[in-house]
């Protein structure tokens, strides 16, 4: 075992871990942040995307004992209380997920394109997407979410 | 994933004698192709030595008419660079078109090169600029570096401490990504410049990385488009699986040459 210090969603957190821990195992099942998924196991579909250190990972294919001494966002810390993100707001407003699996990645990667690029048009963002998978939507309205989401920010 | 232990070192000395140790250890940089691996239980080290903390790994910086990259520098870093992309724009263009953001994020061009993936883009690049891999050891230039398959000169207890890529404007790197994996499945570097012609081809042979000799020669003679085009890679030797067979990724190969001779030429 190791011990994990870190910040997430701005709460402090000192825990032994298994060295083979993934961080979104460590996530979902020791700090029951169930919000980050995992869609599959090799390391493509993006649906366990969040911010360490401000910078969007795949949490499947990162070790929790890696994230020693860093900041974590997941989908559970972007919102203010009851109000929404933008960008979560954005994506309710133009029906940017149906069954909503992808979404927490989605909505991760989203947050960080933006945060990446002052002048997104509809071909940046289909390709910053690129590591996230949508089975429902045909990613059309996933485009036009983070789009309006870009002019709020 | 099968147990292992994790070790944090803080320097390229620390790393070296973990390694020697422990001969069933692993460096461990971005992960981005060593946990995917070890989830599948295909690799099981005893020992993780995780390299990202060491500070003198990390770096980009300009040296007598080369660009230098510090092995644990990810591809978002290398994409990102001003520096590179006003001197060797070749080589942003291609950190910026591997796998997808969270991937440049994480792995490495340390890692990308010890890997020796077949389908990997970086090794293309070190074959087509001539690069030099430094180790903790000595220097290897990249001709000497790629073996064969997921295979390098890299001895044991060696780690990659940076690349050095010279500074050759006319250079391009054109790729046909696979569109799942984003892996290429055929990818060609090209360079140019007085004395010499270099065309690397990744994603197609069965060996991994090569010098498409024929086409260097035959463009280092006549740099022109029908020298380019009386060359014609065989498919002899060139992978084939259900992605596409070998003709087919041998005529792939074609393409990207004539796309990376075109944008040289723009
Ligand atoms: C979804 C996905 C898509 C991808 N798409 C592409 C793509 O399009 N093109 C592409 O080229 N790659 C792609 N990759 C691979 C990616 O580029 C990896 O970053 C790279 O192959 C390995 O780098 P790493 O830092 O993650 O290495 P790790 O996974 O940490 O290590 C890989 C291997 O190298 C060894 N190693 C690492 N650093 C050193 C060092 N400094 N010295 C000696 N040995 C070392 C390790 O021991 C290990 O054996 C993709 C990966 C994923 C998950
Ligand atoms: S769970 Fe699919 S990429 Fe992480
Ligand atoms: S909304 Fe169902 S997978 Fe994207």
């Amino acid at each position: 075992m190791s011990l994990v210090e870190l910040e997430i969603n701005g709460k402090k957190i000192s825990q032994d871990v298994e060295e083979r821990q993934l961080l979104v195992h460590f996530i979902r099942d020791d700090l029951n942040l169930t919000g980050t998924h995992v869609g599959c196991d090799t390391s493509q579909c993006g649906a366990c995307v969040i911010h360490v250190d401000g910078k969007a990972v795949k949490s499947c294919s990162m070790l929790a004992v890696q994230a020693n001494d860093t900041k974590i966002t997941t989908i559970e810390g972007l919102a203010d209380g009851e109000s929404l993100h933008p960008v979560q707001e954005a994506f309710r407003e133009n029906h940017g997920l149906q069954c909503g699996f992808c979404t927490p990645g989605m909505i991760m990667a989203a947050v960080d394109i933006i945060n990446r690029n002052s002048n997104l048009d509809e071909k940046i963002v289909r390709e910053e997407l690129e590591g996230n998978l949508c089975r429902c939507t045909g990613y059309q309205n996933i485009v036009k979410s983070i789009l309006a989401a870009s002019e709020k920010m | 994933m099968y147990q292992f232990n994790y070790k944090k070192v803080e320097t390229i000395e620390e790393a070296v004698n973990e390694l020697s140790a422990n001969p069933e250890s692993k460096i461990l940089a971005g992960g981005m192709t060593l946990i995917p691996t070890m989830k599948q239980r295909l690799a099981s080290p005893e020992q993780l030595i995780d390299i990202r903390n060491i500070k003198e790994l990390n770096f980009i910086k300009e040296e007598s008419n080369n660009i230098v990259i510090g092995s644990t520098t990810n591809h978002y870093t290398v994409a990102s660079s001003d520096l590179i992309k006003n001197k060797l724009s070749s080589l942003s263009r291609l950190a910026e078109g591997i796998g997808d953001p969270h991937v440049r994020n994480m792995g490495t061009i340390g890692g990308a090169i010890s890997n020796n993936d077949p389908t990997a883009d970086y090794p293309a690049a070190c074959l087509g600029l001539g690069a030099t891999i430094k180790t903790n050891k000595r220097e290897i230039s990249a001709d000497d570096f790629f073996v064969s398959l997921f295979e390098t000169a890299l001895e044991e207890d060696e780690i990659v401490v940076s690349i050095s890529f010279p500074i050759i404007s006319d250079s391009i790197y054109m790729k046909f990504p696979n569109p799942a994996s984003r892996y290429a499945m055929a990818g060609v570097f090209m360079s140019k410049n007085t004395s010499e012609v270099r065309v690397a081809v990744t994603g197609a042979s069965e060996n991994g990385v090569f010098r498409w000799t024929e086409m260097e020669s035959s463009l280092l003679n006549d740099w022109s488009k029908s020298s380019l085009e009386e060359v014609k890679l065989s498919p002899e030797g060139i992978m084939s699986d259900i992605h596409g067979n070998s003709e087919y990724r041998a005529n792939l190969v074609n393409i990207m040459a004539i796309r990376a001779f075109e944008g040289i030429n723009e």
